[in-house]
């Protein structure tokens, strides 16, 4: 693979039951190009886990997938509510998320944690009443 | 310990998979919330879950879990049942609470991935 593949999703919002069908197609593009399967493993949860914020937290956005040779580049944009502390929503067990969203089995304060923890790099831009930028790298 | 097995030890009601029960397993992860589940499940390719919605199905997709058993007599509804067939995850459920169940795998020689 010499050339960059990109692919865009647009996540709808007010449908969590659909939450992870982008993640689900980009895990078999990967596989389907024999990409390790470490590195699809780590790709396929960081952006699970950032399609069901995108959901839970900002009504929807957009996802824009690229893959070279040496990087599997994740870019995770919303027009949400933002971050007011993005330190704190760092930190483990720190959620925002209403009762609803934990009895679905998300918002236990884990989703960004869990995003750092399965990318090679991670960066968050997120300014509040305009939206949240997550970019990340899952190197090959 | 074949899915079979596991399925005949927790007195379990299949609910999808019948070609894949001779899958040999020895890991399983055990959780409600899935950012749990994403963030140890490790090696684990069962997941014994009380929660049943979709996102169960799409967890256990992401990490290549090979079969889920719901716990407390869960039963999930047609659109859970229709991603488990489109992914090939075997379903169960059994009737047994989240602790017993584990017990019962534990016994048979089933562990923890982490």
């Amino acid at each position: 693979m010499s050339e960059k593949l990109t692919f865009q999703y647009v996540i709808s919002g007010d449908d969590f039951t659909r939450a992870g069908e982008a993640s689900s197609s980009v895990k078999n593009k990967l596989k389907q190009l024999g990409v390790d399967d470490a590195a699809i493993r780590k790709t396929a949860i960081a952006m699970y886990e950032g399609e069901i914020n995108m959901v839970i937290h900002a009504n929807g956005g957009m996802i824009t997938v690229t893959i070279s040779d040496t990087v599997i580049e994740m870019i995770l944009a919303d027009q949400g509510p933002g971050i007011k502390d993005i330190s704190k929503a760092m930190q483990a067990g720190y959620s925002t998320a209403p009762e609803e969203v934990r009895s679905l089995g998300f918002g236990a304060g884990m989703g960004l944690p869990n995003m750092k923890k399965f990318s090679d790099e991670f960066q968050i831009e997120s300014t509040p009443g305009v939206g949240t930028t997550v970019t990340m790298k899952v190197f090959l | 310990m074949t899915i079979k097995e596991m399925q005949d030890a927790l007195n379990a009601r299949l609910l999808f998979g019948e070609e894949f029960l001779d899958q040999d397993v020895q890991f399983i992860f055990s959780a409600d919330m899935m950012s749990d589940v994403l963030a140890f499940c490790g090696k684990c390719s069962v997941l014994l879950t009380g929660l049943c919605n979709p996102q169960v199905v799409r967890t256990a997709e992401m990490l290549d879990i090979v079969c889920i058993i719901f716990v407390r007599g869960k039963m999930p509804d047609e659109n859970i049942l229709s991603l488990a067939r489109n992914k090939k995850i075997v379903l169960l459920t059994t009737e047994h609470f989240m602790f017993t169940a584990c017990g019962i795998l534990y016994e048979h020689g089933l562990r923890g991935g982490a």
